[in-house]
């Protein structure tokens, strides 16, 4: 391979993945643990004993991926990404239904879900998308089709029935503003989710009223010009529509759970023993973990299935329990190494391909572990995310194990990639 | 550097912060949490099953689940002051309640573990108005087993709680510390049928201890489901009359219906009371008894192995006649100085030869059987009658388990060509080293089970279903399984059937003789290095359209013909008649004093 004397591997990030996998394995087995079994870490009647089988084929996979060449992943993203949209629609015909979404493909005892790698694919689709010389995100048409790109994959997940795995592809936003998306439209789309949380909050009247009186006051304030008073007349009436739109949405167009998932979270005590229940459940476990934590297997609320999917969307609960606010916020600051560590090698890529994609990654790993730790602490309602590294699971270690690794195998060779295009 | 990655970076951090802040306020400011997950305690109560209960082949009950009571401890919630009440309550000492409280803090603080195991009704009842008003306990009702006959130890086995070892073994992962298991016998071969299924409640418990209710109303909780209920193929009645006879003797007797293979009656003596190694006084009993010289835990009729003895030339003369070696009507002559025999000299065939129990013309047909001049070298010619004989003789369900339903079966043993080179080396070997097979001595050894057995296959004149001792599971029969004995021409029976008839009627087992009962059977006097010889008798009855094989082994009782015969005859009586009218012969055997040595003619 030409030029291989290059090739760094930047060892920081994978010690930080090694350590978030065993933690993840670690905590495992404690979500698992009954004391009165007494079984091994290796059972393989135990989570912990098969979730080993998903560590250690990770690392296989891994080293095969270090063992291509590094040019495939740029050459072959649209390919990947066109296979990935023939899964996730074959999915909708042939999957497994698990809990209300038809995202599984289940070939014998093996369940595979596509969603969790076409992530991937549309991160390298974006990314050699966004590197064409000539693309411009301040032009409204390139910003559309780039949107396109990763709407397409979540419109498709969304059919699926799994609204959680497809809000994690408004992470590549963050892409769009690295990549120097007019502010307008950012500063544009986080008010609208501001109103629409605080349509939640606030009665309707209310916050019409406030609107029209806050329009008003722009009015006064900003309108020197007849366009931008239009604007914000303009955008005044937008948000009075969607305020009005929003009971619509939320009494029609949300599934009935998702609905009670979203009002919890404006007030968490409304329904303690239905919805609310893993939540509190969640907070409980967490909360009596104190400052140090229970100790390793020590736990009590984590262990008699007070909290659901302990060892999967909730595996937060043993750690904050167990390990208390120190464990706990070891490994928040981890995941905050993580993904700072993979914006900071991002920006030192020539090739902007790879920056992206570095960018798509840390987006992508950024939102699950703060929407999922958010949910468990009752920041955020529960959409059913996996914790990276740490949650039970193949799918989701192989794919966040690839998706990493494909960024560090680009980084590795960075001093060859350069701007070809 | 570029502000958007900068805004970046700040929001990442803020993210980070805002986690770890919200982390820090439910976890160390805010209490509301931990007094919650106090409250949240939750107690796992087990609901131990009901084992299934075990019948006779005539619904006799012969189990019973008594209920006991377990004493759980849960060391956090124990008020130590208290211990002195503890101690008095419980009788135990200083020491012992120091033991068995530091064991359980060990194990856990908030979990239940066991304190006190198995209080009977009535001492349960004396304690209880007492224990209530103590914190941190907890009672858990069980059962164990009890048993209203004393008969049927070895078949029944016995139950007890689980051994760590067992725990590290249970692949299936069901069993937790403190589940009842089978150890031996039907208990532990249904084990699965009988045990049922735990429940488990789970009981919200405060911070005081108290239980404050279902946990979630109950959705997680489980109840047990009652074992299944096992019907054997014993007959109780019959069982306890042959347990009756073999009292104070050394031996097995077997019954089982030849139509069936259904074992009737199962005795091992000496035995056990099965009430002594439940519950409680398992511990307490479980080692004299197993210590005992006379080993009552050894299930004689399928781990006791003996020579067959004179039983045998049955089998020799079916695979004499099969081979071609002797006509059914062929007369011999035996003149009587070969081997040592009881039998006079004189002209004999099959029938005659089993009836009076001639040990010289089995040693002429053996040879034939062996020696078939297949080589001109004796040696190699032996190998080859050898083998061939063997094959014929594993046919018969010897020299392997039967695979009756209750563990540790022994497979006998038939010896083999390896065998005989070991002893003697290859091709150093033939007839003449081996010719004690051929009355039934030598080097073979059988259970009482497979003679048993011999009988049935006798009985259905070649074929017989694998004998097994549970008829059924929950009122649905078990199959049985037909082993049918195909290298035997079946026209081969008749004259050996016949002469057993004459050993009962004018041989050797004239003790057993009934006059209203056709028994064809065949005496065995066992020889037995070790002192007195072993009484051995197997048969069938009646001789047309037979109901029950017998197979009796007495210990150091001497002739076939005394003590095995007429314990045989007696059970035969009592199965096929209902009732037994030969008080003098139920004398004899129940005095059992049959070691004289005078030799009369009914020996064999």
């Amino acid at each position: 391979m030409r030029g291989a004397q290059k090739t760094q591997i930047d060892w920081l990030t994978v010690l930080v993945y090694a350590a978030l996998v065993l933690g993840g394995w670690l905590s495992i087995y404690a979500a698992d643990f009954d004391p009165d079994a007494n079984q091994s870490i290796f059972s393989f009647s135990q989570s912990s004993g098969r979730q080993l089988i998903w560590v250690i084929s990770s690392i296989v996979i891994l080293t095969v991926l270090f063992l291509l060449d590094f040019r495939i992943f740029e050459s072959a993203a649209y390919v990947i990404y066109l296979a990935l949209f023939v899964l996730l629609i074959l999915v909708l015909f042939f999957g497994q239904e698990v809990a209300g979404s038809t995202s599984w493909f289940q070939i014998g005892s093996f369940k595979l879900q596509p969603s969790e790698f076409a992530k991937t694919g549309t991160a390298l689709a974006l990314a050699k998308f966004l590197s064409d010389t000539g693309r411009d995100l301040s032009s409204l048409r390139d910003l559309i089709l780039t949107a396109l790109v990763f709407f397409i994959p979540m419109g498709l997940i969304v059919l699926q029935g799994d609204a959680g795995t497809a809000m994690v592809y408004s992470s590549f936003v963050i892409v769009l503003f690295r990549e120097g998306a007019p502010s307008a439209i950012i500063v544009l789309g986080i008010g609208a989710i501001t109103l629409f949380l605080l349509t939640l909050v606030l009665p309707k009247t209310g916050l019409i009223i406030g609107i029209i009186v806050l329009t008003l006051v722009m009015l006064g304030v900003l309108a020197r010009t007849l366009r931008k008073a239009a604007t914000i007349i303009f955008i005044g009436l937008l948000s009075i529509g969607m305020v009005v739109s929003v009971e619509f949405v939320l009494y029609d167009v949300l599934k009935e759970h998702q609905r009670k998932r979203v009002q919890l979270l404006i007030n968490p005590n409304a329904d303690p023993l239905g919805v609310g229940w893993n939540t509190t459940q969640s907070k409980i476990a967490i909360g009596s973990g104190g400052f140090t934590g229970k100790g390793f297997l020590e736990g009590t609320q984590t262990k008699f299935d007070f909290v659901p999917a302990q060892t999967t969307d909730f595996i937060f609960c043993t750690i904050g329990e167990e390990q208390g606010w120190l464990g706990s916020s070891v490994i928040i600051m981890l995941f905050g190494l993580l993904i700072f560590r993979i914006t900071q090698l991002a920006e030192r890529q020539k090739s902007s391909f790879v920056r992206i994609y570095g960018y798509s990654v840390a987006g992508i790993i950024f939102f699950h572990f703060a929407i999922n730790i958010a949910m468990t602490i009752g920041l955020f309602p529960v959409i059913g995310i996996p914790l990276p590294f740490f949650s039970y699971g193949g799918s989701s270690l192989w794919s966040f194990t690839i998706m990493l690794f494909i960024f560090l195998k680009l980084d590795s060779h960075r001093g060859e990639l350069l701007q070809r295009f | 550097m570029n502000s958007r990655v900068l805004l970046i970076r700040i929001f990442l951090i803020t993210i980070v912060l805002v986690l770890i802040g919200r982390l820090f306020m439910i976890q160390i400011v805010d209490t509301k949490y931990r007094a919650a997950a106090q409250s949240n305690i939750l107690h796992k109560i087990v609901e131990y099953p009901y084992r299934g209960m075990i019948y006779d082949r005539n619904n006799r009950l012969l189990t019973q689940n008594e209920p006991v009571y377990d004493v759980m401890i849960i060391p956090k919630e124990l008020t130590l002051e208290d211990s002195v009440e503890i101690k008095e309550l419980f009788q135990i000492t200083q020491k012992e309640f120091i033991t068995k409280y530091q064991k359980a803090r060990r194990y856990s603080q908030i979990l239940p573990s066991l304190f006190i195991d198995k209080l009977s009704n009535t001492e349960f009842a004396r304690i209880q108005d007492r224990l209530i008003k103590l914190d941190g306990f907890i009672v858990q009702p069980r059962t164990v087993r009890s048993y209203d006959h004393q008969s049927l130890a070895n078949v029944l086995g016995y139950v007890a709680q689980v051994t760590p070892r067992q725990l590290n073994r249970d692949t299936s992962n069901y069993y937790r510390p403190g589940d009842n298991i089978g150890i031996s016998g039907i208990e532990r071969s249904y084990e699965k049928d009988l045990r049922g299924k735990r429940g488990m409640s789970y009981k919200t418990v405060d911070v005081r201890g108290k239980i404050t209710g279902s946990f979630d109303d109950g959705v997680h909780d489980s109840s047990s489901v009652p074992g299944q209920n096992l019907k054997l193929t014993i007959d109780l009645e019959l069982q306890q009359y042959a347990e009756k006879l073999m009292r104070g003797k050394i031996g097995s007797v077997v019954a089982l219906d030849p139509k069936t293979g259904e074992i009737l009656a199962f005795v091992s003596s000496p035995s056990y009371d099965p009430n002594l190694l439940s519950g409680r006084k398992y511990s307490e009993n479980f080692a004299s008894i197993a210590s005992d010289s006379l080993k009552p835990l050894f299930a004689r009729p399928i781990q006791a192995m003996y020579a067959p003895g004179s039983m045998f030339k049955t089998v020799q003369s079916l695979i004499a006649m099969q081979e071609k070696k002797l006509r059914p009507t062929e007369q011999i002559l035996c003149e009587g100085n070969l081997i040592g025999d009881l039998a006079s000299p004189g002209i004999y065939d099959v029938k005659k030869a089993i009836t009076y129990s001639s040990n010289n013309f089995f040693y002429l047909v053996f040879r034939r059987v062996i020696q078939q001049g297949f080589e001109s070298n004796s040696y190699l010619d032996s190998r080859i009658g050898f083998e061939r004989w063997r094959s014929y003789v594993t046919d018969f369900g010897l020299g392997k388990r039967l695979s009756v339903d209750i563990p540790n079966e022994n497979r006998g043993m038939i010896p083999s060509l390896s065998t005989y080179d070991r002893i003697y080396g290859q091709n150093r070997w033939r007839f003449s080293n081996i010719y004690s097979l051929s009355i039934g001595q030598g080097e073979l050894l059988v259970t009482p089970l497979q003679m048993a057995n011999l009988g049935a296959i006798l009985a259905n004149k070649g074929f017989y279903y694998t004998p097994h001792l549970v008829k059924s599971v929950n009122n649905k029969d078990l199959l049985l399984e037909k082993n049918t004995i195909s290298s035997i021409d079946t026209s081969y029976y008749q004259p050996v059937i016949e002469g057993m008839q004459q050993v009962v009627q004018m041989g050797s087992g004239i003790r057993g003789y009934i006059p209203n009962i056709a028994i064809c059977g065949k005496t065995s006097t066992v020889q037995n290095p070790h002192g007195e010889d072993h009484s051995g008798f197997m048969g069938f009855a009646p001789k047309e359209d037979p109901r029950i094989a017998v197979a009796a082994y007495v210990e150091n009782a001497g002739w076939g013909g005394r003590a095995a015969a007429s314990t045989a005859s007696l059970v035969i009586e009592k199965y096929v008649n209902g009732e037994v009218r030969r008080p003098w012969l139920e004398d004899y055997v129940l005095k059992g004093n049959f070691g004289d040595a005078r030799r009369t003619k009914d020996s064999d």
